[in-house]
């Protein structure tokens, strides 16, 4: 565990392959490789900060969606109020500086996450996936029924947020600065994992019980734990929103939370390589599949349910030399 | 005054539908131990069968018929094919396959049928109304349906406090392993207990396709409204299923019926409208977090 | 002669399942220092008293006194943080971690809050050079970096005893550590909780007869929840009630 660097370098090399990949894909002319990757990097962010409660923590949230849709829709709704002039409930500015719009999307969805978890962490087992799942849905109503910032058929962002001189635009540009932030997350999340913090967070994972005759109260590092991975699909969010330059209650929608827990899953839970490698093979097996048939979801399902029958552990544990190295 | 005595009804009434779903969802969580996502399905199917038959035949019997047995059949399938082999797992695991059920669902039905919803009449003899007290008339369906619920509810309590069956369900909830070891067949119980499930879900389908119309996706809306139920209700409680319905069904039903008037009487109309609806939206999960705060374990907790 | 203070006093304890009354108006004290034992047969409460001690149970009526404090109402948490260790029946440990890990955890959480995010815990030298002592005391040093999911029963049960150690207890509560030992691996754990015995106040609950007999300054022997009898080892021996209770019931 201490001298065995495969899983760093498993995760090494999946960073040199994204670095390089723009390169091959504009050498090819083929600038809707890099889109399909951008889109695939977000989600891999997505699905790493959920991997953080589910795979670290053991917390079964299905309401990962609501955290997304927030930090998209506060990208959303601050440029909405930049357009129009009017100040947001009178008297916040809107505003398309993504220096605000992101740490205010960071804000928003871990406020979120503090208030959701506080209530549903009182619970646990199938009460808590229970509950996770109707506040996010909650939350997706709510946007729905909000008529002016687009109910239903959401918000279109004319022009992605302004950063520093940086054309935003511009697909490549937008590609490094996802993979940037992909990096940043990972590693935050990888020095997270071996912490003090990280400790007792996979500690409340094997046994709680166990924790609690330690003397650790266990709720609150929940909660900070829960904190953390919102404000990460926040940040994820705030990201599609740019890339996308629209968003909708689609990002809300209960089935997104079902999505980034089906690329935790098929990655390798509690791994930091697992979601990357996770959110790849979901979006490019939907790109495949939607490419033969706008059935795709129809073969999906049989796929998923056969690979929680019959593949435990995920795509990480098919990689040689990685084999019981989850969770390291 | 009439017009909130129609809305509590209806709101009866929604709950009925929930108390159907609720109790077979937390009927099979508290002998199986497993959370079944595609209970939502069952509904849909359900709703389809009947809807599909009753056009094809005209005959709301039939109709009636095919419903149950799509779902009753549909059911015991999924518990044959794939929830068999996720008893033993994590809950983990059963929300991700049952999700992929969902998928596989959802979208064959979209293949058979399309994505134009489907409406369906209600059958002849039950179209016209009463008046349930002078000068409020009411639709004979709607009651039906509460009549139905109120049957089955009595019907579930009967089977529960005075069959072997029953017996062995309430054992089961509070003790999975104890029943494991009185020697019972293990297996029969589950299909058993799963098939009902699913007829009640099947149920409240077909009974749901004249007012709601039919179409893919409905089968989770309520599925998620059913969660809601449970957590307040108190998981693998018949009686908290019943209590969480009828909450659960008149609170959002006399939400979205008053609230949006209500708040118009305090600022313009169109803002009024947009933030009662999102209100009443959201009313019932804030209540559900109410009963979080003050009752974590739901207001008629399964066990003590 | 000056009495002292008892570390742990309970009184009138009371708790009941449904109809059956599993702990019934139970008074125990345990004295600073010494090793208390707690026997009775199979059913008698025993570990229903443990884990009310530990707050994982709460009492329907009686008092737990710790160190002159009332905790009948405190949290498993706080008790701990008061010097109240347990350590399990059934193990209760973190299977995909180290046995070190197991340990330094527990280090850990007794040096303060744990909301730090960055150095990596595994590399804390504080933290393991002190969880590596308390491996060394309970004889499991040299299995420090193996997985507990591959370890052995009898050092899983050396590793229950390490963690409670680490928590630095003033009074710790053992259920059954020698459940499911063989001979030697029994003979071993009688000879480690020999040499703490002293040290730390412990209150054990334990079949061993043999075991108990060898260690125990005093001895409590509970039945359906009642206490009929405290005293030393010889006392109880030498107590008819007892003998016809228990000891002769399990001799013959």
């Amino acid at each position: 565990m201490t001298t065995n660097r495969r899983p760093l370098m498993a995760l090494g090399l999946t960073f040199a392959v994204l670095l390089v990949l723009p390169f091959v894909a504009t050498a090819l002319d083929s600038t809707a490789t890099i889109s399909l990757v951008t889109r695939m990097m977000i989600y891999a962010i997505a699905a790493s900060s959920l991997n953080l409660i589910l795979g670290y923590g053991g917390m079964v949230s299905f309401g990962h969606a609501a955290y997304y849709g927030l930090g998209g829709y506060t990208v959303g709704i601050l440029y909405a109020h930049f357009v129009s002039g009017d100040p947001l409930f009178g008297i916040i500015p809107g505003t398309n500086q993504f220096l605000i719009t992101l740490p205010a999307a960071l804000l928003v969805s871990g406020l979120f996450a503090l208030a959701l978890g506080a209530l549903s962490l009182r619970t646990s087992g199938v009460q808590f996936i229970m509950i996770t799942l109707a506040f996010a849905q909650m939350v997706f109503f709510l946007f729905v029924s909000l008529e002016m910032y687009g109910g239903d058929d959401g918000l279109i962002i004319r022009r992605p947020n302004e950063l520093l001189g940086l054309r935003l635009r511009d697909e490549l540009t937008f590609y490094f600065l996802t993979l940037g932030f992909l990096a940043a997350y990972v590693g935050l999340c990888g020095r997270i994992v071996n912490s003090r913090f990280g400790m007792v967070i996979g500690g409340i994972r094997q046994n709680e019980r166990r924790m609690a005759a330690i003397g650790v109260s266990t709720y609150r590092y929940k909660l900070v734990a829960f904190v953390i991975a919102g404000m990460g699909a926040g940040l994820a969010g705030a990201l599609m929103a740019n890339h996308a330059r629209f968003v909708s209650p689609d990002m809300l929608h209960w089935t997104k939370s079902g999505e980034l827990m089906i690329m935790v899953i098929l990655g390798g839970m509690g791994t930091l390589l697992g979601p990357i490698l996770g959110a790849i093979s979901l979006i490019g097996l939907e790109s495949v599949l939607s490419g033969w048939t706008e059935n795709w979801q129809f073969y999906l399902g049989p796929i998923l349910v056969l690979i929680v029958l019959f593949a435990r552990g995920g795509l990480y544990s098919l990689i040689p030399g990685l084999r019981g190295n989850g969770r390291d | 005054m009439t017009l909130v005595l129609e809305q509590i009804l209806n709101g009866v009434q929604l709950g009925v539908m929930l108390f159907l779903l609720a109790a077979g969802l937390t009927l099979i969580f508290g002998i199986m131990g497993v959370i079944n996502l595609a209970h939502g399905s069952l509904y849909m199917v359900g709703a389809y069968a009947a809807a599909v038959t009753a056009s094809a035949t005209g005959s709301a019997i039939l109709a009636m018929l095919a419903g149950l047995a799509a779902a009753a059949v549909t059911g015991m399938a999924i518990e044959y094919v794939v929830l068999r082999r996720l008893y033993a797992r994590n809950h983990l695991d059963q929300v991700l396959a049952t999700f992929g059920l969902i998928l596989f669902f959802n979208q064959g039905v979209t293949m058979l049928f399309g994505r134009q919803p489907l409406f369906v009449d209600i059958p002849a003899a039950l179209s016209g109304a009463v008046e349930i007290v002078p000068g409020v008339p009411y639709p004979v369906y709607r009651l039906l349906i509460i009549g139905v619920g109120i049957a089955v509810a009595v019907g579930l309590y009967l089977l529960i406090t005075r069959t072997r069956i029953g017996m062995l369900v309430r054992a089961g909830a509070t003790n999975r392993e104890m029943v494991r070891a009185l020697g019972v067949d293990i297996r029969l119980l589950y299909t058993v207990v799963f098939g009902l499930g699913a007829l009640l879900a099947g149920l409240a389908g077909l009974m749901a396709g004249p007012i709601t119309s039919v179409q893919v996706g409905m089968g989770e809306q309520i599925l998620i409204l059913t969660f809601v139920v449970v957590v307040i209700g108190g998981i693998g409680s018949i009686r908290g299923a019943v209590v969480g319905a009828l909450l659960v069904g008149i609170v959002d039903t006399m939400l979205r019926a008053f609230l949006p008037t209500l708040l118009r009487g305090m600022m313009a109309g169109a803002e009024a409208d947009a933030l009662g609806a999102g209100l009443s939206s959201m009313g019932v999960y804030l209540l559900m977090a109410l009963v979080l705060l003050l009752r974590p374990k739901g207001l008629v907790p399964a066990h003590g | 002669m000056a009495v002292t203070e008892p570390l742990l006093r309970i009184v009138q304890l009371v708790k009941r399942f449904g109809g059956l009354v599993a702990t019934d108006h139970l008074s125990l004290d345990v004295r600073p220092g010494e090793l208390h034992a707690l026997i009775g047969p199979n059913g008698a409460g025993k570990t229903t008293v443990m884990s009310q001690i530990a707050g994982e149970l709460r009492q329907d009526a009686g008092q737990i006194i710790f160190a002159g404090q009332e905790i009948s109402a405190m949290s498993t948490v706080r008790r701990v943080r008061l010097g109240l260790a347990r350590s399990f029946q059934v193990t209760q440990l973190l299977e995909d971690y180290t046995a070190l890990d197991n340990v330094a955890l527990a280090v850990q959480v007794r040096l303060g809050h744990s909301f730090r995010f960055w150095a990596n815990a595994r590399r804390d030298r504080s933290l393991r050079e002190a969880a590596w002592r308390y491996l060394e005391q309970v004889g499991l040093d040299h299995r420090a970096d193996v997985r507990v999911a591959d370890l052995s029963h009898g050092e899983h049960k050396q590793l229950e005893l390490a963690i409670a150690l680490a928590t630095e207890p003033k009074l710790l509560l053992m259920d059954e550590p020698m459940a499911g030992l063989g001979a030697t691996e029994s003979r071993q754990m009688t000879e480690l909780l020999g040499r703490l015995k002293g040290r730390i106040t412990m209150l054990l609950v334990e079949h061993d007869m043999e075991a108990v007999f060898a260690l125990a300054d005093r001895i409590s022997v509970l039945v359906y929840g009642r206490c009929i009898a405290t005293g030393s080892p010889a006392e109880i021996r030498a107590n008819a009630e007892v003998r016809a209770a228990y000891l002769t019931e399990d001799e013959a």
